[in-house]
C-alpha cells in the first residue's frame, strides 16, 4: 500500500467481493498518474471514429487496456465492467489485452465506463479495431486451421500406414486390404495438401513467376514430389506410399512456423504503442480571446492555430506554449516519467500529457508532421531496412537453397541408378532437411526486439544497420557542448571587487534575474531573494533594477560600465567562460564566471563505457584547457580541444584508419559531418530536431532531460543482439552442413528430415526470444507501465 | 476382415466431420484467446450481477 488512494481502491475491490484479485495477482501495480479526462470520448466526433452501433440503443467499442500486469488484472477488469449498470457485454482477450464492450446508450455513457476502469487503477482507451486486428485474427485462425488439419491428418494417415509397417509378408495383410489402406491414406492426405500446404505452394508459385528461389521452394517441391509419387503408387498399385510421412512433415513445418509467427507478432505489438500516441481530437480556439473553442479532429489542426489543452489531456500536436505554465509528462517519448516544466515559450511535443494547468498552445506542426509521427516513420524505416549482416544471410540462404535443389537432383539420379524405389524419398528428405529458414528468420526477430527495447529507453533507432556497428564499436567519440554538458550555464566562480562578498553578490544577481527568463538566470540557483523594484530588461545587454543599495545592473561589461564607469577590473576569466558583471553607481561589484553545466550522468556514462572495454574520446571545439580539465575530471584519456568540425572529422578518420570502429555521440545538428563519418552515430537531438538529425540513433526528449545511461544500455543491447544473431547463424550453418550429406546418403527418412528441420527452426526462434538486456532495477522515479511491459517481454 | 471395408471409409468420413467441427469452432472465435481459459479456472465468479439481483 503506497498511499491513501491505494487503500481506498483496495477497499473498493474487497468490498465488492473481489479479494481474489489479491490472491491471484503476480505483480504489483504502478503508482497512479494523471490521465486525460474520459469525457472527451463522449464527443460525437470521437464516437464516430471508435464506436459502432450494435442494436437500437446498444453501442459497441474496442478498448485497449493499459497497466495490465497479469491475468488477475484482466479478470478484475472484466468482472468490474460486467457489473456496471448498462454494460451488456464484456469480452477481454487475455492474450492481447484488448476488450470488446457493448453498452446500453440509455443507461450509461462511454466515459463512465472508462472512468470505472480508472477507478480501480487501470486505464482503458478506445481504438479503431478495423486497422490491424482483423488481419491478424484472420492470419491466426488460418494458421491454426492449417496446423490442425495437418496434425489430425498426419495422425490418421499413420493409422492406415501402420498395418503396412507391421506386415511381415506372411499374408495377414491381403493385397486388397493394403490397397484400401492406401486409398484411405490418400484421401486423408489430400486436405493436408490442399488446405495446410497452401502457404508453401503459394510462395513457391510466386518464386516461380519471379524466376527466383526462396526457402519455400524446396519444401513445396519436396511435398509435391512425395505426394505425387505416393499417389501414383496408389493408382497403379505398385511401389511404396508415404502419406503418413508427408502429412507429418507438413505438420512439423507448420508447427515451427506457427511458433515463429507468434513470436514475431509479440515483438511487433511492443512497437504498436507508437501508433497510439496521439489523441484523436483537440480543442481549437478561434482566436486569442476565445475562451472555450471548438472540438476538432487532431489531424485537422494546422500550424499557427491555437489549441487549449486542459490538465490531464494529451497534447494534440507539436507546438509552443502561448499562455499559461504547467508541466508535461513526456514519458511516452523519452521513457522518463518525471514531469518537465513548461513555461510560456517552451516547446510541447505531441503525445505528451499536460499535467497541472490549462495551457494555450500555438501549433507548429500537426498531423503527419509532428515529431511523434516522424519518429514513428523513422522507426518504421529502420525496421524495414535490413542490416548488412542480415542481407548477407539472405544471400547465403538463397545460395543454400540452390545447393539444396542441386543436391536433391543429384541424389535422386544417383539413387535412381542404385535403388530406384528409394530415389524419390531420398530426394524429398534432402529437400526438407535443410533449414535455411534459420538464417532468414532469426535476425529479424532479434532486431525487432532490440528496437523495441531501445525505444522503451528513449532511443530511437533510425537505421537498423546501427545495431551491428554499435556492437562492434571499440571507440566512443564524445562531443562536449550539449552532449556531456547540458548547454546551459552554471556559476563556476565569483570574483568580487570589494563592496560586497560573494554570497551577497549572487543573491543580488539572483534577485535581478528573478523576473527574467534568460538562460543565465538559472546559473544563480535557488536561494534568498532581495527586494528589487523597477526592474527592466535590456535584451542582449542585461537587466537593471532598484535594490536596497540603489540602481544595480547585471550584464555585459559595456552595459555595466554605463553605470559604474571605469574599466572593469580583471576577473581571471578563461576563454571558455561567459563573464557577467554586476555593478552599481558606486562601482563594480562582482564578475560571475559562468560555465556550461555538466550533465549529472556524464561521469557515469564514461565509467560505464570504460567498463565495457570501450575507449572514450572527448573532442570539442572549446578551449583546449577547458576540454582537458573536463576530460581529466571524467577520466577520459584521449581528448582534443579547439577542434573545428573538420578536425573532428579527421580525428574520427584517423581512428578508423587505425582499425578502430568509431561510435560518435553528438548533438545531431552541429556535428552532422562527423556523425556521418563515424561507423555509428548517436544524436542527442533535443525535442523538435530529433526527426532531422542525421544519426543512426536518436536520444529522444528535451535535451536537458536526455538520459545518457540509455546510450550505455544501447551498447549492451546491441552486443547481446548481435551475439544471438551470430549464434543462430552458426547453428543454422552447422546443422545444414551435417544434415545435407546425411540426407543425400539416405540415412534420413522424410519425417525425420522434417523433425530435424522443425527442431532447428524452433531452437533458433527460442534463442532469438531470450532477453536482450538484464532487467532494469526497479526504481519508483523511472517507473512507467510502458517500460514495465517492455522489460517483461 | 470384411468389416474393414465399412470401418475404414467410415473413419475417413469421421475425420472430415471432426475437421469440419474444428473449423466451426475456430470461426466462432473459440481459439482466439488461448490464455484465458487457464486463468478462468482460478477465478470464476458465479454471483449474479448487481442489476439482475
Amino acid at each position: 500500500m503506497c498511499c491513501a488512494g491505494c487503500q481506498a481502491v483496495a477497499r473498493t475491490i474487497v468490498a465488492a467481493g473481489y479479494e481474489s484479485y489479491y490472491e491471484t495477482r503476480s505483480a504489483a501495480g504502478p503508482t497512479p498518474r494523471d490521465l486525460p479526462p474520459a469525457a472527451i470520448y463522449d464527443d460525437p466526433l470521437a464516437q464516430r471514429q471508435f464506436v459502432a452501433a450494435a442494436g437500437e440503443h446498444e453501442r459497441e467499442v474496442s478498448l485497449i487496456l493499459d497497466r495490465i500486469r497479469c491475468a488477475a488484472c484482466l479478470w478484475l477488469n472484466e468482472q468490474w465492467l460486467r457489473r456496471l449498470p448498462g454494460v451488456t457485454r464484456v469480452d477481454i482477450n487475455y492474450a492481447t489485452h484488448r476488450a470488446q464492450l457493448a453498452w446500453d446508450e440509455r443507461r450509461t455513457k462511454l466515459s463512465e465506463i472508462l472512468e470505472a476502469v480508472r477507478a480501480i487503477g487501470y486505464n482503458a482507451w478506445p481504438y479503431d479495431p478495423r486497422r490491424q486486428d482483423e488481419v491478424r485474427r484472420r492470419e491466426r485462425r488460418g494458421a491454426l486451421l492449417r496446423l490442425f488439419v495437418a496434425g489430425f491428418g498426419a495422425a490418421q494417415a499413420m493409422m492406415y500406414a501402420f498395418p503396412a509397417y507391421l506386415d511381415d509378408g506372411s499374408g495377414t495383410l491381403t493385397a486388397a486390404n493394403e490397397q484400401l489402406m492406401r486409398w484411405a491414406g490418400l484421401i486423408l492426405t489430400l486436405p493436408v495438401i490442399l488446405v495446410s500446404c497452401r502457404p508453401f505452394f503459394a510462395a513457391a508459385w510466386q518464386d516461380l513467376r519471379r524466376r527466383a528461389v526462396s526457402l519455400d521452394t524446396p519444401i513445396a517441391l519436396g511435398i509435391a514430389a512425395g505426394f505425387a509419387a505416393s499417389a501414383w503408387a496408389t493408382f497403379t498399385g505398385r511401389g511404396e506410399v508415404y502419406f503418413d510421412s508427408i502429412a507429418m512433415l507438413v505438420f512439423l513445418l507448420l508447427g515451427a512456423r506457427y511458433l515463429e509467427t507468434a513470436a514475431r507478432q509479440r515483438a511487433a505489438r511492443e512497437l504498436d504503442h507508437l501508433a497510439r500516441w496521439m489523441p484523436s481530437f483537440a480543442q481549437r480556439l478561434r482566436g486569442p480571446d476565445d475562451p472555450a473553442g471548438e472540438r476538432v479532429a487532431a489531424h485537422a489542426l494546422a500550424a499557427g492555430e491555437l489549441v487549449l489543452i486542459a490538465p490531464g489531456e494529451r497534447v494534440p500536436a507539436d507546438g509552443v506554449v502561448e499562455r499559461g505554465a504547467s508541466s508535461a509528462d513526456e514519458s511516452l517519448l523519452t521513457g522518463e516519467s518525471r514531469p518537465v516544466a513548461k513555461p510560456p515559450g517552451a516547446g510541447l511535443v505531441g503525445g505528451s500529457v499536460n499535467l497541472e494547468q490549462p495551457l494555450v498552445m500555438r501549433v507548429t506542426r500537426a498531423g503527419a508532421e509532428t515529431q511523434a509521427a516522424a519518429i514513428a516513420r523513422l522507426v518504421e524505416r529502420a525496421a524495414a531496412a535490413r542490416p548488412k549482416l542480415v542481407e548477407g544471410a539472405d544471400r547465403l540462404a538463397r545460395h543454400l537453397t540452390l545447393v539444396v535443389l542441386a543436391t536433391a537432383a543429384a541424389a535422386f539420379l544417383w539413387w535412381l541408378a542404385a535403388a530406384p524405389a528409394r530415389a524419390p524419398w531420398v530426394a524429398v528428405a534432402v529437400l526438407v532437411v535443410t533449414c535455411p529458414c534459420a538464417l532468414a528468420l532469426a535476425a529479424p526477430i532479434v532486431l525487432t526486439r532490440a528496437n523495441a527495447r531501445l525505444l522503451a529507453r528513449g532511443l530511437a533507432l533510425t537505421r537498423s544497420r546501427a545495431v551491428e556497428a554499435l556492437a562492434r564499436a571499440t571507440d566512443v567519440v564524445l562531443d562536449k557542448t550539449g552532449t556531456l554538458t547540458l548547454g546551459r550555464f552554471a556559476l563556476a566562480r565569483t570574483a568580487t571587487f570589494g563592496a560586497l562578498d560573494a554570497p551577497a553578490c549572487v543573491a543580488l544577481a539572483r534577485s535581478l534575474e528573478g523576473a527574467s527568463r534568460h538562460p543565465i538566470a538559472r546559473a544563480f540557483g535557488e536561494g534568498p531573494v532581495l527586494q528589487v523594484t523597477d526592474s527592466k530588461n535590456y535584451p542582449g545587454h542585461g537587466v537593471e533594477g532598484v535594490a536596497a543599495r540603489g540602481r544595480v545592473r547585471l550584464g555585459t561589461a559595456a552595459f555595466c560600465r554605463e553605470l559604474a564607469r571605469g574599466a572593469p577590473p580583471p576577473a581571471g576569466a578563461r576563454p571558455a567562460h561567459t563573464t557577467v558583471y554586476l555593478a552599481d553607481a558606486s562601482g563594480w561589484l562582482a564578475a560571475f564566471l559562468l560555465e556550461d553545466e555538466l550533465r549529472p550522468d556524464a561521469a557515469d556514462l564514461v565509467a560505464a563505457l570504460k567498463a565495457r572495454g570501450l575507449v572514450p574520446h572527448l573532442v570539442s571545439g572549446d578551449d583546449p584547457a577547458v576540454v582537458e580539465a573536463l576530460a581529466r575530471r571524467l577520466g577520459i584519456e584521449a581528448f582534443a580541444g579547439g577542434a573545428s568540425p573538420q578536425d573532428k572529422y579527421a580525428y574520427c578518420e584517423r581512428l578508423q584508419r587505425a582499425g578502430r570502429v568509431v561510435a560518435m555521440i553528438g548533438d545531431g545538428l552541429n556535428d552532422a559531418p562527423v556523425l556521418a563519418r563515424a561507423d555509428v552515430s548517436v544524436a542527442l537531438a533535443g525535442g523538435a530536431d530529433a526527426a532531422q538529425a542525421q544519426a543512426d540513433l536518436v536520444l529522444l526528449g528535451e535535451q536537458a532531460q536526455a538520459r545518457l545511461s540509455a546510450i550505455d544500455e544501447a551498447f549492451a543491447v546491441a552486443r547481446r543482439a548481435m551475439r544471438v544473431i551470430r549464434q543462430n547463424f552458426a547453428w543454422a550453418l552447422a546443422y545444414n552442413v551435417v544434415a545435407l550429406p546425411l540426407a543425400a546418403a539416405g540415412f534420413v527418412g522424410p519425417w525425420e528430415a522434417a523433425l530435424g528441420m522443425a527442431a532447428s527452426s524452433f531452437i533458433v526462434v527460442l534463442n532469438a526470444l531470450r532477453p536482450l538486456a538484464p532487467r532494469a532495477p526497479w526504481k519508483a522515479s523511472t517507473y512507467s507501465s510502458r517500460s514495465r511491459s517492455f522489460s517483461y517481454s | 476382415m470384411e468389416s474393414l471395408y465399412i470401418l475404414i471409409p467410415l473413419s475417413v468420413v469421421f475425420v472430415f466431420v471432426i475437421g469440419w467441427v474444428f473449423w466451426r469452432a475456430l470461426e466462432s472465435g473459440q481459439f482466439d484467446d488461448l490464455d484465458r481459459p487457464a486463468h478462468d479456472i482460478l477465478a470464476d465468479d458465479d454471483r449474479p450481477r448487481e442489476d439482475e439481483k
